[in-house]
This record gives C-alpha cells, structure tokens and sequence, in this order.
C-alpha cells in the first residue's frame, strides 16, 4: 500500500515538473519583448494618428457648419445688396360718415376710402437716403370732374447725415408743424377724421418743395429748419391757408417761405413744441392788397400710463388790407383732448376744437366742434375707431353725427 | 440761401458727440456689464420651442439660427436687433435675476425717434420684469412721433428678458444641456 503511495507521488512530481518546464521554454527573451514593445508603439501610434485625423475632420466640420449657418444668418439679415437696402410701407383708412347737415350744411352719409398710402425708401449709402410717399385719396381719381379723388406725391426727398446728430433734406416734404402734419397713420390718433384745426388751419397734410437741416443740439432737444415753395392763397378763396397749398406741383417760388421748429421731448410721454414759419407774400405776388404771412404754433402732447393729452394752438397773421377786409388777417385755433386707455388695447377720448379762419373782424365765424370716440386696436398696426361730433358754428351751418372707420399700416 | 449754406458748414463740422451722447460700443457695454471681465460667448440655438415664443414677442421670427450671449451666475448679456421704421436699432441689454439691469441703445440708424437712445428714456427699463404672458410688468412711456422705435425697444426688452429664463432655466437643469 505505501509503495502505491510513493508510486502516485513520484508520477504527480514528475508531471508537475514537466508542466514547469514547459511553461519556461514559452516566457520571451529581450529581444522578443522589444519587438513587442515596438510593435505595440507602432500600433499606439498609428491610434494616435487616427484619432488625430478624427479631431481635424471633426474641427473641419465644425468649421463647416458654422460657415453654413453663418451663411444663412448673413442671407437673412440685412445686407448691402439693393432689396436690403429698400423699404415698402404704407397706411391706409376707410370711414363711414352718417352726420346730419343743419343750418344750410349738407347731410354727409357716405363711405369712402379717404387715403390710401405707399412709402417707398431707398438707402443709396449709409448716410444718403431716399424717402417718398404716394397718396391716392378718396379711392379714384380720374380725368372725371365727378370722380372725388387725387393721386399726391406727399413726400420725395434725399436724405444727408452730416454727422451723428445732424441732417440735410432736399425735395418734397413734410413741413414740421403741428402734431399730425408729420406723424398721421391712422393708429397714431383719435378720431375717425383728423381734427379740424389742424386741417382748416395748419392745414395738414401740407407738404412743400425744399431744402433745409434737421438734429439735435441737446440730450431732448430737436430742431428743423426749411426754406421752402409757399401758399398761394388769393381772395377768392378768403386767403384760406388750406386752398393756398401748391402741393409741389409746377410751383410758383417768387415768395420762398421759411419754417423752423424747435422741440422737446426729453422725458418720456412727453412732447412740447413750437413752429414759425414767414413767408413775404402769401399770394406770391398776384394780390397787390396782400402781403406777408406769419405762421405761430405750439402743441404740447402727454402720455403718462393710461392717460393721454394732445394740446395745440396755431395762429395766422396775415399783413395787407385784402385779408383784413374779409377778417382774414388773423386765423386762428385750438384743441384740447384728454385720453385714457382702460386697457392696453382700447381708448377713449374727448376732444375740443375751436377755430375760426375769418377771426381779424367782429362778424361771427368762429367753429367749435365737440368729438368724443373710441379706439380699438386689435393688432398694434391695425385699428377701429368711432366717434360722435358735435358742432356749433356762428354761421348756423352744423354737421352733428357719427363717424367709423377702419385703419392700418404696415 | 448763403446763410443756409454757411449753417450747414459749420454744422457738418461740428465736434465729436459729449461722452454722454456717444454710441457705445458692444465691446464697451460688455465691459461695463461685466466690470472687465467679460465672460466668453455662448451660443443659444433658436430651436423650435424658442423660436415659437420669440416670433410671439417679436410679432415676427428673430433673424438667424442662434443668438450669442455671454452669462456670469445669474446675469447674462445680449446684444440684439430690431428695425424700428425702416432701419436696425443694436440694443445691449444686461439681465439679473432683479430683470433689466442695464439696456443701452449702441446703434440707432433712423431718421427719426432718437430719443430712445437716451437714459431719460431706457431708465423706464430697468429692473422691468416679465409677466407669464411675455408682457413688461410696467408701463413704458413713449416718444412722440417715435412710435416704431419705442416699440422696437419694448420687444427687445421682453426678447431678453425671456432667452435670459431660458439660459437660466438650462443651467438649472444639467439633464438638458
């Protein structure tokens, strides 16, 4: 039994000794383990390389994509080529008018496309720009005597920056008077129809041929300067300012006028202003008993929070004896009117008007016209207004009655 | 008419703005915001959502496909755009948690409605907050005859305001960066 024992031990050692030896003839010499280690470096860096040209087309195509998006932000934002550099815009109001004519004046029921308007602006360089507006109003206008309406060029002139806070005008445009003379898109006021002062005074919208500087002069403070096509008013039209405009059409210049306005808007809401305006003759000559004209006018305009206040007053002093004959020499009116915005989108209004274009004489023609209305804007460039009028004239001859209409602009 | 000529000389020579009527450049209102060290810019990929709402508060899609903004904690910085009647008005508009911190008109290129331009007017800003609906928390006075300008204002105001929730909203939330 032992001798199995000791048999079964020396054939275990044996065995074992085989397997060592066996192992020992497989572990590598130096030279085999460099040859491994320079094959693994080799394959290291070759790795290296790889991920090397994986970085690069990575960074390649980042650069890339940002490129493309860069493309396609440049394609979409404003350029230098000629649609970058062009603008279209316009305004347009339709009105309904149901008022009831008394004391000779005629009842006034109708609808009527009152303006229709196109903007077109180009901008030659960053300092040299182009502006124009074209007017069609009362819907068409035609050869026909019947047919109510005029095609008007209102504005078309250069634009020069002479520096960051002055500019030079040149052609037709917009006289700097008043509060609606420059600024009447329909969503900008209340009231269905423009106010009567600044229409039989001022008289918007009155535009001229000329040339002249605006800018700034203080952190608030603006002014404007212009020399410029005057009235032509005669007596057959009782020296009226509004039928004097010569709209730029083949102009007679023999009497420039000259305008400057200063104004103030340095707090926020708030407007205060003040226009002159000369001219030597406003019959340009043709009425020998006629001669200067002076135009006065302030407005203030107010907005804080939900409350609004537009305040103006003009006045004409008009020199010779054919105006004072017919109490024109002095022409003259005001307006007052409070607003207030329950909510952001809705407004009410009052408004009081008294003019009188024959006030230089003791004979009674003064206008007094009472509007109180509403405004609805269902889109901040788009509004729906109604108002109701009241009017009480000297001469007897009233139009009481209510107004709607529809405006925007674009 | 010589005497207009001669106005219009001395005034196209007129000296440089006072320091407190200059346009400021982005990178100046940068170092402003950020007392000198401005923080590198990131970028804010206009995806679908924030396009959505963007187009909402702008009345139109914000032009591009990312805005760039630099963040430091709690305050970013913008620099955006919006034409106001005819032109591009460059707006830099700082964000803190307290709402608008800063905002400086650095580039005004119409004729008119400069008056945005200055602090008597973007003072109104600030610290002005966003409402759920995307509207200002206060009424802002505006300009006469700057109706389009103000208006421009007003909607890069409410703009930044809202991509400075979304960034902060991001950084908030690790899983959605």
């Amino acid at each position: 039994m032992k001798l199995k024992i000791l048999t079964a031990s020396a054939l275990g050692a044996a065995l074992s000794l085989c397997t060592l030896a066996g192992q020992a003839a497989a572990v590598p010499d130096n030279a085999e383990l460099w040859k491994i280690i320079q094959q693994q470096a080799q394959e290291i860096e070759a790795l290296k390389r790889q991920q090397q040209h994986t970085d690069q087309k990575a960074v390649a195509a980042d650069e890339k994509a940002e490129a493309a998006v860069t493309a396609v932000e440049e394609t979409g934002s404003t350029g230098g080529n000629w649609a970058d550099r062009t603008r279209v815009g316009g305004y347009a109001e339709v009105h309904y008018n149901n008022l009831d004519g008394s004391g000779g004046a005629s009842d006034q029921k109708e609808v009527d496309l009152h303006r229709f308007v196109l903007f077109l602006g180009h901008e030659f360089t960053d300092d040299i720009r182009f502006y124009s507006e074209l007017e069609v109003e009362h819907g068409i206008a035609s050869h026909e005597d019947e047919d109510p309406g005029e095609v008007e060029v209102e504005q078309a002139y250069l634009e020069f920056d002479l520096n960051d806070r002055h500019m030079a005008r040149a052609g037709v445009v917009l006289l700097p008077v008043g509060i609606l003379n420059e600024t009447h898109e329909p969503t900008t006021f209340y009231g269905v129809e423009r106010n009567p002062v600044e229409h039989d005074i001022i008289p918007a919208t009155w535009w001229a041929g000329g040339a002249g500087l605006s800018g700034q002069v203080a952190p608030g403070w603006s002014y404007d300067v212009l020399l410029h096509e005057g009235l032509m008013t005669s007596a057959a039209d009782g020296y009226l300012p509004r039928e004097g405009r010569q709209k730029t059409g083949e102009a007679a210049a023999d009497d420039l006028a000259a305008t400057a306005r200063l104004r103030w808007t340095g707090m926020p809401g708030t407007e205060i202003a003040g226009t002159i305006q000369y001219q030597s003759d406003i019959t340009q000559g043709m009425d020998p008993n006629a001669g200067n004209a002076i135009l006065y006018e302030a407005h203030a305009q107010i907005e804080r929070g939900p409350f609004g206040l537009r305040a103006l007053y003009a006045r004409w002093d008009l020199d010779g004896s054919g105006p004072a004959a017919m109490g024109a020499d002095e022409q003259a009116g005001f307006y007052i009117e409070p607003s207030w915005k329950p909510v952001s989108n809705i407004g009410v209004f009052a408004r009081y008007n008294q003019w009188d274009n024959a006030a230089g004489d003791n004979t009674g023609s003064e206008n007094t016209q009472w509007d109180f209305g509403v405004n609805y804007w269902p889109h901040e460039d788009v509004v729906i207004k109604a108002d109701y009028q009241m009017q009480d004239n000297d001469n007897g001859e009233e139009q009481d009655g209510f107004n709607l209409g529809v405006g925007l602009q674009f | 008419m010589t005497r207009l000529c001669i106005l219009l000389v001395l005034l196209s020579s007129a000296g440089p703005l006072p320091a407190d009527d200059a346009y400021q450049s982005p990178e100046d209102f940068l170092n402003e915001v950020f007392n000198g060290k401005v923080p590198d810019a990131r970028v804010l990929w206009l995806n679908d959502s924030i396009r959505e709402t963007s187009s909402a508060i702008m009345g139109h899609p914000y032009p591009g496909l990312r805005i760039r903004y630099r963040v430091d904690g709690e305050r970013s910085a913008w620099i955006l755009e919006e034409t106001g009647k005819e032109k591009p008005i460059t707006v830099g508009l700082a964000i803190n948690s307290q709402g608008i911190e800063h905002i400086r008109v650095l580039a005004f290129r119409e004729s008119r409605g400069w008056e945005v331009r200055y602090p008597f007017f973007t003072d109104q800003f600030h610290g002005a907050r966003l409402h759920g609906d995307y509207s200002l928390d206060r009424d802002i006075d505006g300009i006469s005859g700057a109706t389009l300008s103000v208006r421009a204002l007003k909607k890069l105001a409410r703009l930044a305001l809202y991509l400075h929730s979304v960034v902060m909203a991001e950084h908030d939330t690790p899983a959605q960066k």
